[in-house]
C-alpha cells in the first residue's frame, strides 16, 4: 500500500467507480448534445440522443471522434464552452499531421492538475519532494501539466523546461531535486551526460522520474533506472484529452492506472469498431466525464492496448492500461509487418548499446529497406575486426528474431545521432509511396 | 614484454580517417605505425605511437572510440627469410597471430619492424627471446 493524493478517489471500490461514472457520462452526453453541434450532428445522423443513454452499457451506441474529426472541426468545431469561459489552449506539435487545439476553463485546468498531483504522489512524491520539470513548457502540454501538479501537492516546483543539460544536472545537484519530469529520451541523455561528467547515481538526490509523451522499452526503463539510481515511471495523455496524467504508474510499475472518475476507457477492434472484452488488446477509446471547455466522447487515440481491472497491489482500484509498445503513429509497416521502434531499443539496450539510435526506412526496387544506426561505445569496440563484426552479427540476429524481419545494421560514431531534449525523432522514413 | 596500440572505430564515411589523421596533425602526433582493417560497413585503425595516453585524450576528445590492446613490437631481420623466422618460432608454440603489420623504421637499416598481435604475448615472448629474437619496449621503439 502507498501514498495517494485523492484515497476516496483513487482506491473507490470498482461498483462505485462506475456508479460515479454513469452519473457523470448522463451530465457529459447532456453537456455535448446541447453544446457541441458538431457532435450532436454525429449522434442525430445515427439516431442516437441523450435519453439512449442510461449508463455507460449504451456508450457503444455513440459515435466515435476521430483525428479526422478533430481537424474538421478544427479550431472551434468541438467547444463546450464559450470563449470568455475558457482561460487556456495547449496544442500538440503537429509532427503526425494536423495540429491539435485544446481548450482548458478553469475548471479543466485543475481537474487535469489533480491527475498529474495523483502520478506524481503515486511516483513517491509527497510536499517535501522537490520536483523538476524538464518538460518543454509552452503549447507542450508535458511542462504545463507536471508543473500544476506539483503546485497542487504542495512540492517545491523547478521549471526548468527542456534543453541545457548541463544547468539541468546542476539543478538537480544544487537544489536537491528528488523527482524528475521529463520525456524518456531526454532522462536518457540527462542520464548519458551525468556518465560523462564522472557521476554516479549516489551524487545526485533523485529517487524517482516522470517519463512520458512517448513509448519507452522496458530495457530503457531499466537503464534509466540503473544510471540515474532511480524508480522510473510512465505516464500517459493527449493533448485531446487534456495531456500527461489520463493515466500513470504507480510503485507496482505493471500498467498505468486510468484516472476513471475522469475517463472511461474503452477497448474497440480497430478494424470494426466493435467493443472487446477486458484484457483483449486493441484500440484505445477515451470519453470524458467531467470537461467542460473540451469534451470528447468516445475518442479514438489510435494506441494499441489492453485493459485489466485485476487487482493492483498499490491499492488503487482504477483500470490499468498495458504499458504502450508504442503510439500507433510511431507504427511502422515494412514489408507488411508492424514494427515498433521501442521494439529495436529494447534489443539495442539488451545487448549493451545505448538508448540513442535512428531507423532508416527506404523502399529499393520495391521492397522496404530497414537500416538501423547504432552508435559505437567504448565497451563494445575492440581491436579485433572478427569480434566487432561478431557483435554487429548479433544484433542483426536480435532484431530478427524480434521484429521477424531482417534489418541492417549501420555501427557509426559516438555522438553522431541527434540527442533529444523533448520527443526523440527515431524514424526517418524515405518512402515515397 | 610488450607495446601498447590504440585501436580507433572508424564509420565507413567519406572524410572520416582524415578527420583523424587532422586531429592527430593538430596535436602534433608523430604516427610511427599503423594499420587499417576494414569491412563494407566500418573500418578498425590501429595506430602505434610515442605518447599513447595523449593519443587516446586526443582522439577522444575529437569523438572517436579508441581502445588499446597490447601487441609485441618484434625487430625481424631486414633479409630474405627474416619474417619467416620469426613467425616459425611463434608457430613452433602454438601461438595464434590475430594479425601484423609493418612499421617505419630506418630505410639503411639492417633490421625491420613489425608488430604482432597473438593470443598470449607472454608465451609468444619467451619464446622468441629466447630464440635470440629482438622485442621492443616503448623506449626503445620510440628511438627507432
Amino acid at each position: 500500500m502507498g501514498n495517494y493524493f485523492q484515497p476516496e478517489i483513487e482506491c473507490m471500490p470498482h461498483e462505485k467507480i462506475r456508479e460515479l461514472q454513469n452519473e457523470k457520462l448522463l451530465k457529459q452526453v447532456k453537456h455535448v448534445w446541447e453544446n457541441v453541434p458538431y457532435y450532436r450532428a454525429k449522434m442525430q445522423e445515427k439516431g442516437v440522443t441523450p435519453d439512449d443513454i442510461k449508463s455507460q452499457d449504451d456508450l457503444y451506441k455513440l459515435p466515435f471522434l476521430t483525428k479526422d474529426d478533430l481537424r474538421k472541426a478544427y479550431p472551434y468545431g468541438l467547444m463546450g464552452k464559450p470563449l470568455k469561459d475558457c482561460v487556456r489552449i495547449q496544442s500538440t506539435s503537429g509532427t503526425t499531421g494536423q495540429r491539435v487545439v485544446a481548450f482548458y476553463t478553469q475548471h479543466d485546468i485543475h481537474i487535469w492538475e489533480e491527475m498529474c498531483a495523483r502520478a506524481i504522489v503515486a511516483a513517491g512524491g509527497t510536499n517535501e519532494d522537490v520536483v523538476q520539470v524538464s518538460y518543454g513548457y509552452g503549447l507542450f502540454t508535458g511542462g504545463p501539466g507536471l508543473n500544476g501538479g506539483s503546485h497542487l501537492l504542495g512540492s517545491l516546483t523547478i521549471p526548468t523546461s527542456s534543453g541545457n543539460t548541463d544547468r539541468q544536472i546542476m539543478f538537480i545537484k544544487d537544489l536537491s531535486a528528488t523527482i524528475l519530469c521529463c520525456t524518456p529520451s531526454y532522462a536518457a541523455f540527462i542520464g548519458e551526460r551525468m556518465k560523462e561528467m564522472g557521476m554516479k547515481p549516489d551524487d545526485i538526490p533523485l529517487k524517482a522520474g516522470i517519463f512520458g509523451a512517448e513509448a519507452w522499452s522496458e530495457a530503457m526503463r531499466r537503464d534509466i533506472e540503473a544510471t540515474m539510481g532511480i524508480k522510473a515511471y510512465d505516464i500517459y495523455g493527449l493533448t485531446e484529452l487534456c495531456g500527461p496524467g489520463v493515466a500513470f504508474e504507480c510503485e507496482d510499475q505493471h500498467g498505468m492506472h486510468i484516472n476513471e472518475d475522469y475517463f472511461i476507457a474503452e477497448i474497440i477492434d480497430p478494424k470494426t469498431g466493435e467493443v472487446l472484452p477486458e484484457g483483449s488488446l486493441g484500440e484505445l477509446v477515451f470519453t470524458s466525464l467531467d470537461k467542460e471547455a473540451f469534451p470528447l466522447m468516445r475518442y479514438r487515440t489510435r494506441d494499441i492496448t489492453s485493459l485489466t481491472h485485476e487487482k493492483c497491489p498499490c491499492g488503487r482500484t482504477h483500470v490499468r492500461m498495458t504499458k504502450l509498445k508504442g503510439r500507433s503513429d510511431d507504427m511502422l509497416i515494412i514489408r507488411g509487418v508492424n514494427v515498433f521502434p521501442s521494439q529495436i531499443e529494447t534489443v539495442l539496450i539488451n545487448q549493451g548499446y545505448p538508448a540513442n539510435y535512428q531507423i532508416i526506412v527506404d523502399r529499393v526496387n520495391n521492397t522496404d529497406t530497414l537500416d538501423v544506426r547504432v552508435e559505437m561505445t567504448p565497451e563494445m569496440f575492440t581491436d579485433n575486426l572478427g569480434e566487432v563484426n561478431k557483435r554487429q552479427a548479433e544484433l542483426v540476429d536480435g532484431l530478427k528474431s524480434m521484429l521477424g524481419i531482417k534489418a541492417k545494421v549501420t555501427l557509426v560514431a559516438p555522438k553522431t545521432i541527434v540527442r533529444s531534449e523533448g520527443k526523440a525523432v527515431r524514424v526517418i522514413d524515405n518512402r515515397k509511396i | 614484454m610488450s607495446v601498447k596500440q590504440i585501436s580507433v572505430f572508424l564509420e565507413n564515411r567519406p572524410g572520416c580517417l582524415h578527420e583523424m589523421t587532422q586531429a592527430l596533425a593538430d596535436a602534433n602526433i608523430d604516427l610511427r605505425g599503423l594499420s587499417l582493417a576494414e569491412t563494407s560497413d566500418f573500418g578498425i585503425v590501429r595506430l602505434i605511437v610515442d605518447d599513447v595516453l595523449e593519443t587516446a585524450t586526443v582522439l577522444k576528445d575529437a569523438g572517436f572510440i579508441a581502445s588499446l590492446t597490447d601487441v609485441l613490437a618484434v625487430e625481424v631481420p631486414n633479409v630474405p627469410g627474416g619474417l619467416n623466422k620469426v613467425l616459425g618460432v611463434i608457430n613452433s608454440v602454438g601461438i595464434n597471430v590475430e594479425y601484423m603489420y609493418a612499421i617505419l623504421g630506418n630505410k639503411k637499416s639492417e633490421t625491420a619492424y613489425m608488430i604482432f598481435r597473438v593470443n598470449d604475448n607472454e608465451k609468444a615472448s619467451a619464446a622468441l627471446e629466447k630464440d635470440g629474437v629482438k622485442i621492443l619496449d616503448r623506449a626503445t621503439l620510440s628511438e627507432i
